[in-house]
């Protein structure tokens, strides 16, 4: 029988395997798989729709977020176009849905490939930019995508939107909530270990290396350009996935929602969640999501205990302001975000009481 | 004998809480010397002056042990705005012009400690030091030549009215011809201005020339010091830093008694 | 014909106040390589200072337009006191998305005080200002701009050319470490460069506040109008940033004209993907001198 592995009371690694381990402990492995257990068996039981709805948009959040994360925190090119991309992602499913009649499962991963490709396209930039100027290129993709999303009328139907046929799903039609759950979550789950496996592989260590010092990567005979485009496309796959299953969750989509302020949305679950960390990603949608529809619940609230009569349209700006708030807050005090935070707690339970 | 300018007793510098650089130097500089500050590659001695000039805390380094007393006051750990408003000025290692300025205008920089007072006058001293300067006033600084720019960032800390001078190896890449003639002009800056110089060099030979005191680090440690002529004359010196062995001839490697002799230096 | 020259006059004059909006943040750019992605909501706090002052305090018009640039003053300086100096050593990424951050946080504020409304400022600039030539005929408020403008860019090109504190600062942007070490304060260059930009981001808005009245989204819109403005001109050249402010406003107004007015928004953009791609540091950046 092998060995159990336990959490040893120092670096005793001997081999770079051992740094590249997954789960370094056996209860780390333990600990997941209780987790996923627990997600996908008790919480479809337990929970309300409204909570179920909560959950998903979680999700769908951190598929795309996750995309982010490798393309900011690991690959270090900062894009503020991924709510353009996610947008793209939900057209093409639409589209594959609606005029190719595809099935679900195959027109998600399809819009993902599609968004793959518009993002390199914005992507080419980086072969001649760096940092503040790939921003700023990737900003102007954000308006362009835009515009052509609502004007490119005989492919997109302009401001009338797109809406969705119902989901079947290996002949069986997918409703509710909680149909969309499972969906939803195994695409993260799967999303999740292959983000976490990336990172251990050539590839991965590649776009931290860019990420660190491109000169110096570059030096070391890493194709900076192919790399950077490939990261670019990852990105833009989750978030073409991530959109893709969003607008069959929605069942109609139009432009309205893929706008400047969704890509400054997914930017603050890396930084908030944490630059670097898959984890952390998934920190961020949750707080922010959560943050989103606290706010909602909080107006809502005001209005009907009539504190706040005229004030319905104040919802947006409130939210506004605390996410910038949120942004600036986690970026003055705790820059490396909520995982960081995760780990220090976690790390400090496991110490006590003999915490420094 | 004449007052002592500055003193270091005992510091040790640690950067980012980890790495200890120096492990206690203590040195004093009298007023209107030139002291050299001789060493290999990472002894230190760069670090010594940017503790003087404040300039370690920028780059995350600071002062952990001991004092630096200047005319009889604590500036350790200042910030450099302070610390240049005294009269101590650094002169940085590798000359860092400001590439997209004019001369004059680099030369005007210099008066950021006194700024709002009239320079016209200093402006016309520091071309009559370095009248190679004059010529150029108006380029740009980025497209002058190795040369010029030493004397350009001397000059430019000239502007300050330094009383103290810290030189980081003003002879680095230069010609041999050019180096003579900057060491001529660092003697004529101490004796007409009575400006007091700690000049770091790697041109031992050249530094104890005009020097009038020395001291030698190794290892962010002071190991020995004296009069620029006491140490010209010491064999160990001779040796290690001016690449002469006793007999004269040229030194050689394999020498066992030497690596010993190296050896207790370290 | 006509038409023609109604556009161009157009272009030109909305081309102008782009430059003027985009001087404040290549000034920001400058003296501290930071892009600033809330500029927009300088402009738009800067308008708004003004109409609250002059709309509802009613204090005379000159008094209360000094008084709002004294408040962006303070604003610029309190932004970088606040938010900016504790980064200073920090990636370049924070930094940025501190800005994206400061952004959401003004806007929303923004809109919290005075909703999505549009607002207007009384009539105040003399007719003497407003010209005419045939059927062309521009409102005073772009002649007062042009005045302005051209007013402040040249305080501002005497002030970095000739005053020691302006050379200070290009010292600060040209080499910090060697500014620090010749004793230049360089904290007081960063809060003074905040604080200048501020002040001439509230300028500009004021002026656009007057044209097309007040409201947070347009000004905010027009902030990130800046970037291809700015990015055509070099992102370090105050001179270039008008000009591509002239050059962006006039392809707005022509494609707008001409071409399709919805189009109109998106060219700037389109045409800095293509700058980008050609001539990556526009068309009056500094070329880097190197030396090794």
């Amino acid at each position: 029988m092998r060995k159990i592995h336990l959490q040893p009371c120092g670096n005793f690694r001997e081999r770079y395997d051992q740094e590249l381990t997954v789960f370094s402990t056996d209860f780390g492995r333990l600990w997941a798989g209780i987790g996923l257990l627990i997600l996908f068996t008790l919480i479809p039981l337990l929970t309300s729709p409204y909570m179920m709805y909560i959950f998903n948009m979680i999700g769908i959040a951190a598929i795309a977020a996750i995309g982010l994360n490798i393309l900011i925190g690991f690959t270090g090119q900062i894009s503020l176009g991924h709510g353009a991309f996610f947008g793209v992602g939900a057209y093409a499913g639409a589209i594959f849905a609606t005029v190719l009649h595809l099935p679900m499962f195959l027109s998600v991963p399809a819009a993902g490939l599609v968004t793959a490709g518009v993002g390199m396209i914005f992507g080419i930039p980086s072969g001649r930019l760096k940092g503040l100027y790939l921003t700023i290129a990737t900003l102007a993709g954000q308006f362009i995508i835009e515009y052509l999303l609502i004007h490119w009328e005989t492919l997109t139907q302009g401001t009338m939107g797109i809406t969705l046929p119902p989901v079947r799903l290996m002949g069986l039609p997918v409703t509710g909530d909680t149909g969309f759950f499972y969906i939803i979550f195994i695409a993260l789950s799967g999303a999740v270990w292959i983000a976490i496996n990336l990172m251990r592989t050539r590839c991965g260590r590649a776009f931290i290396a860019i990420r660190d010092n491109d000169r110096a990567a570059e030096g070391m005979g890493i194709p900076i350009f192919p790399y950077k485009l490939l990261s670019f496309g990852i990105s833009s796959f989750y978030a073409g996935f991530a959109g893709a299953l969003w607008a069959f969750y929605m069942g109609s989509i139009t432009a309205e929602p893929f706008n400047l302020g969704l890509s400054i949305e997914y930017i603050a679950m890396v930084i908030i969640g944490g630059m670097g960390s898959i984890s952390g990603s998934i920190f961020g949608a949750v707080f922010i999501t959560l943050l989103n529809e606290s706010l909602r619940f909080m107006t809502e609230m005001l209005m009907n205990t009539g504190m706040v009569t005229q004030s319905g349209l104040n919802v947006a700006p409130l939210r506004e302001f605390v996410f910038g708030l949120a942004i600036v807050l986690f970026i003055l005090l705790e820059p490396r975000g909520l995982a960081e935070v995760w780990r220090i707690t976690r790390s400090s339970f496991r110490l006590w009481p003999f915490s420094y | 004998m004449d007052a002592i300018l500055l003193q270091l007793n005992n510091i040790s510098v640690v950067y980012s809480d980890v790495i200890q650089v120096l492990k206690g130097v203590s040195l004093a500089v009298e007023k209107n010397h030139i002291v050299s500050l001789l060493g290999s590659n990472g002894a230190g001695k760069t670090t010594t002056l940017k503790a003087v000039s404040g300039l370690l805390k920028p780059e995350n380094g600071r002062v952990t042990d001991g004092t630096i007393l200047y005319r009889d006051s604590e500036i350790q750990n200042r910030a450099p705005e302070t610390i240049t408003r005294h009269g101590i000025i650094q002169v940085l290692e590798g000359r860092q012009p400001f590439k997209y300025l004019t001369i004059e205008e680099n030369l005007r920089v210099g008066t950021a400690t006194r700024w709002g007072k009239p320079y016209r006058e200093d402006l016309e001293k520091v071309y009559h030091y370095f009248p190679a300067l004059e010529k150029r006033r108006r380029g740009l600084a980025g497209y002058c030549s190795g040369g010029e720019l030493q004397m350009l960032v001397m000059g430019r800390a000239l502007m300050a009215h330094p009383e103290l001078l810290l030189l980081d190896e003003p002879s680095l890449g230069l010609a041999p011809l050019v180096v003579l003639e900057i060491f001529r002009i660092i003697r004529r800056i101490n004796e007409e201005e009575g400006t007091t110089i700690i000049l770091v060099e790697q041109n031992a030979r050249m530094a104890l020339q005009i020097a009038h005191y020395g001291y030698v680090m190794e290892n962010g440690k002071i190991v020995m010091e004296g009069t620029a002529d006491s140490l010209r004359e010491n064999p160990d010196i001779r040796e290690f830093y001016l690449g002469m062995s006793a007999a004269g001839a040229a030194k050689s490697y394999t020498d066992v008694k030497s690596y010993r002799r190296r050896k207790r230096w370290l | 014909m006509d038409f023609f020259l109604q556009l161009l006059v157009g272009g030109l004059s909305v081309g102008f106040l782009y430059g003027l909006s985009a001087m404040g943040f290549v000034m920001i750019f400058k003296s501290s390589s930071i892009l600033n992605f809330a500029h927009g909501e300088l402009l738009a706090i800067g308008a708004y200072f003004f109409l609250a002052l002059a709309t509802w305090a009613k204090l005379p018009i000159p008094f209360a337009f000094l008084l709002a640039l004294g408040g962006c003053f303070v604003l610029g300086l309190l932004v970088e006191r606040i938010f900016l100096r504790p980064l200073i050593g920090e990636p370049l990424i924070f930094v940025i998305m501190l800005t994206v951050g400061l952004a959401a946080m003004f806007k929303g504020l923004i809109l919290l005080i005075w909703g999505g409304n549009l607002y207007t400022y009384p009539e105040f600039l003399p007719k003497i200002l407003e010209i005419r030539w045939g059927l062309i005929r521009i409102p005073p408020v772009y002649g007062a701009a042009l005045i302005i403008g051209a007013l402040f860019l040249l305080l501002f090109g005497l002030f970095f050319k000739f005053s020691s504190q302006g050379i200070y600062m290009r010292s600060v942007a040209d080499n910090q470490r060697a500014a620090l070490s010749l004793g230049v304060n360089v904290k007081r260059v960063f809060a003074l460069s905040w604080a200048i930009a501020a002040l001439v981001a509230g300028m500009s808005g004021i002026v656009l506040g007057i044209i097309n009245g007040v409201n947070v989204h347009n000004l905010s819109a027009i902030g990130l109008k800046v970037f291809p403005v700015v990015i055509l001109g070099g992102l370090d050249s105050i001179g270039g940033a008008i000009i591509g402010g002239i050059i962006i406003g006039l392809l707005e107004t022509f494609t707008g004209g001409y071409i399709s007015p919805s189009l109109r928004d998106v060219v700037p953009y389109i045409v800095l993907v293509l700058i980008l791609l050609i001539k990556p540091y526009g068309l009056f950046g500094l070329k880097e001198i190197e030396r090794v």
